[in-house]
């Protein structure tokens, strides 16, 4: 094992980890926010209840997210340096940014939220959780516009004095088209996330706290509302961004299909059996045309597969350092697995909340209705994983296409000594962290929404009485 | 004036903001078994920091982003040089953090004590660290023509090194136990002071054999002596304010120097961002670390625009939290599931 196979690992573990937390914390500011500005304006006591419930539990899931990113933004000079130097002129600009416009809007506003109940008046409080949405919506934006920069480098130069890349239109890397349709589909998807969220906390608590059951369908039918609609955005998004994937990085729309020959008309399959690479698959089910299709929009148009593809670009990239590779495929199981499991769990994610939906109109819900929503989080959390592992692995062999392959990325100065206690400390840290975190959810999720108790009324800066207790302390 | 230049200010002054502010809620973490007698106690510790130190955290952050986008040569040869100091940096505020976050979260004593130790841990070791890394930043490490550090862990700890990190070490104990004494009431908040002052002096005996150590390294240039200076007064004055009951005083007093200070390592580094042992050639300077001249003007039109706007809201929330807290402010922590309500001996007990 090289350092290059460790930092790989690493990074995949990370982004994974990262990303399990990312899209609930995304989409469940927009929900407890939803909540409360619900409770501000109706001053029903059902609202505040349920601000309250899963404003906790955004709590302990948001405290991962923010430290695993962390790690996120340290370990691109620690472990790909030589990357950090080619693109750190234009790379580095979305990063600083999102510090200076995102962190510091999530970090403060949330603080302000968490400990400000009996310090800010109602409509300002909750404004304080729509600011941190506002900060998780400029953190996406700018790390999806790095990301969509290294599917697709655009506004850039290449200096051979330098030798590196160098960025000339900062606006066309903020508005690359593949960012331009990866931003909606990721915020979209974490919507859906934190709906499913929502509903599968809903259902379990709607058959446990048979008391309190009109509470709990409420939040069932909002995360529904919130994941069916998310959800058909989500599908549209998706389908653009195929073509645009098929338009910028063919060979990614390949892979994902094991097409290795170019078809016009080519079809789909669903299901196959054989091989894992479908080099040799028996297809179940077909789709004629399909791919044709998903890849640009006519049924009958032809896409290009895996062997001419690999020849043209080892003709086109082979001679040069930077961008000479052994092979130009991804690793073709994963990217035709997890390009189907992504698809497949989130249509059927936007099924079952359309279901849900259905089901839920009179007061009474049926107990196996409530029961499925508890898969639904589930449901969307790998396909959210099985998403990103597509768009990443599915563009190797290159950390930024056609112009930099992820093995000349590395850092040259890491011995694999301290590449492997990296990997293995934060593996473990990180294994621990989930059992603790799943715990306190479990924990918080039992105990379900506290009664409702009337919040004091106060000015800005909260009211004079040193004596009383804080609303909210650690 | 370079926009280079301009960079290299900027990121001083992240760091200035970093230290300033993170350093209080380090301090106050490294306090928690030695100010606090009891739970209680402990809880208004943290919660003296509890809704800030997140915003302070982010100065960081924004460190490394601008440090990657301004100067990526600069932030590819640190980050990977100092790897497993960063490594132990990051699980430091992985765990510290989290301490925060969920040590409240369950009404069990065994569960607290792991938090706390996770704390003290989280806040002890980059206090240090960091400042074992920029003394060797200061001092120089060896760098070959690639730009890549040839060190190990160990050439960092070097006696200049090992010094800068307790010179940290005991300005953040300090400046935490300064923010205590401004933020608490009660028994608590005489005690901060007290040990603010004790503390104080042993910091400032070795900030100023640091700080001196340092200007020897620099020839005693002219500016670098003023800010060290400047450090060193506000230290004594801030342990005298202290000393005097004047709590605001005072935490102004261990702001300013490590503002100061800061500043000062700053200025003896400039135009050098991470000069090189090997070979001065080697050297990463403001000009061949830098980003292009378009990217820093990028950079500096969202700088100028978002960060008077960021001071403005992290100034509006040190106000709403500006009272003090005491005991009787703590609230009872939410009782277990399953548990039946105390009963009033039980109450009497715990209390």
């Amino acid at each position: 094992m090289d350092v290059l196979d460790i930092a790989r690992w690493q990074f995949g573990i990370t982004t994974v980890y990262h990303f399990l937390f990312v899209p609930i914390t995304i989409g469940l500011t927009a929900i407890v926010a939803s909540f409360e500005t619900a409770w501000v304006r109706t001053n029903r006591p059902e609202y505040l209840r349920l601000t309250k419930f899963f404003g906790r539990l955004f709590l302990i899931n948001f405290a991962i997210g923010l430290v695993t990113g962390i790690v996120q933004e340290f370990q691109f000079g620690m472990n790909w340096s030589d990357y950090s130097r080619f693109v750190g002129d234009i790379f580095g600009a979305p990063l600083a940014v999102e510090g200076l416009l995102a962190f510091f809007l999530e970090s403060t506003f949330l603080g302000l939220w968490i400990f400000g109940w009996d310090k800010l008046p109602r409509g300002l409080h909750a404004a304080t959780m729509w600011l941190t949405h506002l900060g998780t919506l400029f953190s996406a934006w700018f790390i999806l516009a790095a990301n969509s920069w290294m599917q697709h480098p655009v506004g850039y130069k290449f200096n051979p004095e330098s030798g590196r890349a160098e960025l000339v239109d900062f606006w066309a890397v903020m508005f690359n088209k593949v960012q331009l349709v990866t931003f909606p589909h990721v915020v979209l998807s974490a919507y859906m996330t934190a709906g499913a969220f929502v509903i599968g906390i809903a259902g379990y608590l709607y058959v446990k706290k048979t008391d309190d059951r009109a509470l709990y369908r409420i939040a069932i039918r909002w995360g529904a509302w919130a994941m069916f609609i998310a959800g058909i955005g989500v599908a549209i998004s998706g389908d653009v961004q195929g073509k645009i994937m098929t338009d910028v990085q063919p060979m990614k729309m390949a892979a994902a299909e094991g097409l290795y020959e170019t078809e016009s008309h080519a079809p789909f399959s669903v299901l196959s059996v054989g091989k894992l690479d479908g080099s040799q698959a028996t297809t179940i089910i077909k789709v004629p045309g399909l791919l044709s299709f998903l890849a640009t929009g006519n049924f009958n148009d032809e896409v290009r597969g895996i062997n001419p593809l690999q020849e043209e670009y080892a003709a086109t990239y082979g001679d040069n350092k930077l961008t000479a590779a052994d092979s130009y495929k991804p690793v073709i199981p994963v990217t035709y697995w997890s390009f189907r499991f992504m698809i497949g769990l989130g249509l059927l994610g936007a099924l079952g909340a359309f279901v849900i939906l259905l089901l839920t109109r009179g007061s009474a819900v049926k107990k196996w209705v409530a029961t499925l929503g508890i898969l639904m989080p589930l449901m969307l959390v790998a396909a959210n994983s099985w998403g990103w592992m597509f768009t990443e692995m599915g563009r190797q062999p290159w950390a930024v296409f056609g112009l930099m392959s992820t093995a000349s990325g590395v850092s040259p100065g890491v011995s694999v000594p301290e590449a492997l206690i990296s990997v293995v400390i934060l593996t473990l840290l990180y294994a621990v962290l989930a059992v603790v975190e799943v715990g306190l959810l479990i924990k918080y999720i039992k105990r379900g929404a506290e009664p409702f108790e009337e919040p004091p009324s106060v000015p800005v800066g909260g009211s004079n009485d040193d004596n009383a207790k804080l609303a909210f302390a650690y | 004036m370079e926009l280079t230049t301009v960079w290299f200010i900027l990121i001083a002054v992240l760091w200035i903001g970093y230290f300033t502010l993170e350093g209080f809620d380090f301090g106050v973490g490294m306090l928690l078994p030695f100010l606090a007698k009891n739970e209680k106690e402990r809880r208004v510790m943290y919660n003296t920091i509890g809704p800030v130190w997140d915003g302070n955290e982010v100065w960081v952050l924004v460190a490394g982003g601008a440090t990657f986008a301004a100067f990526p040569e600069w932030y590819a040869t640190l980050f990977s040089g100092f790897y497993l100091p960063l490594l132990l940096i990051l699980v430091a505020l992985i765990v510290r953090n989290l301490a925060f976050d969920y040590r409240g979260k369950r009404d069990s004593a065994s569960w607290r004590a792991r938090w706390d130790a996770a704390a003290i841990f989280g806040s002890y070791l980059p206090a240090v660290l960091w400042g074992v890394a920029f003394a060797n930043i200061v001092a120089g490490v060896p760098i070959n023509a690639d730009k890549e550090y040839t060190g190990n862990l160990f050439t960092l700890l070097n006696p200049f090194g090992l010094l800068g990190g307790l010179v940290t070490m005991t300005l953040f104990l300090t400046h935490g136990a300064m923010f205590i004494a401004l933020k608490t009431e009660g028994d608590i908040r005489h005690r901060a002071r007290a040990l603010a002052v004790k503390l104080g002096l042993v910091a400032a005996v070795l900030a100023v054999v640091f700080l001196l150590w340092t200007l020897v390294k620099a020839d005693f240039e002219a500016m670098a002596v003023v800010f060290f200076a400047l450090a060193a007064v506000s230290l004594l004055a801030g342990i005298f304010a202290a000393w005097k009951g004047r709590e605001g005083w005072a935490f102004i007093g261990t702001f300013v120097t490590i503002a100061a200070a800061v500043a000062g390592l700053f200025w003896v580094l400039f135009p050098n961002v991470m000069p090189s042992t090997t070979d001065a050639a080697f050297s990463l300077t403001t000009t061949n670390a830098a980003a292009t001249a378009y990217t820093l003007k990028v950079m500096t039109i969202v700088a100028l625009i978002f960060t008077p706007i960021v001071l403005i809201y992290q100034g509006w929330t040190y106000w709403i939290f500006k009272n003090r807290i005491g005991t009787h402010n703590i609230p009872d922590p939410l009782p277990e599931p399953g548990d039946s309500a105390p009963t009033a001996k039980e109450k009497a007990h715990s209390a």
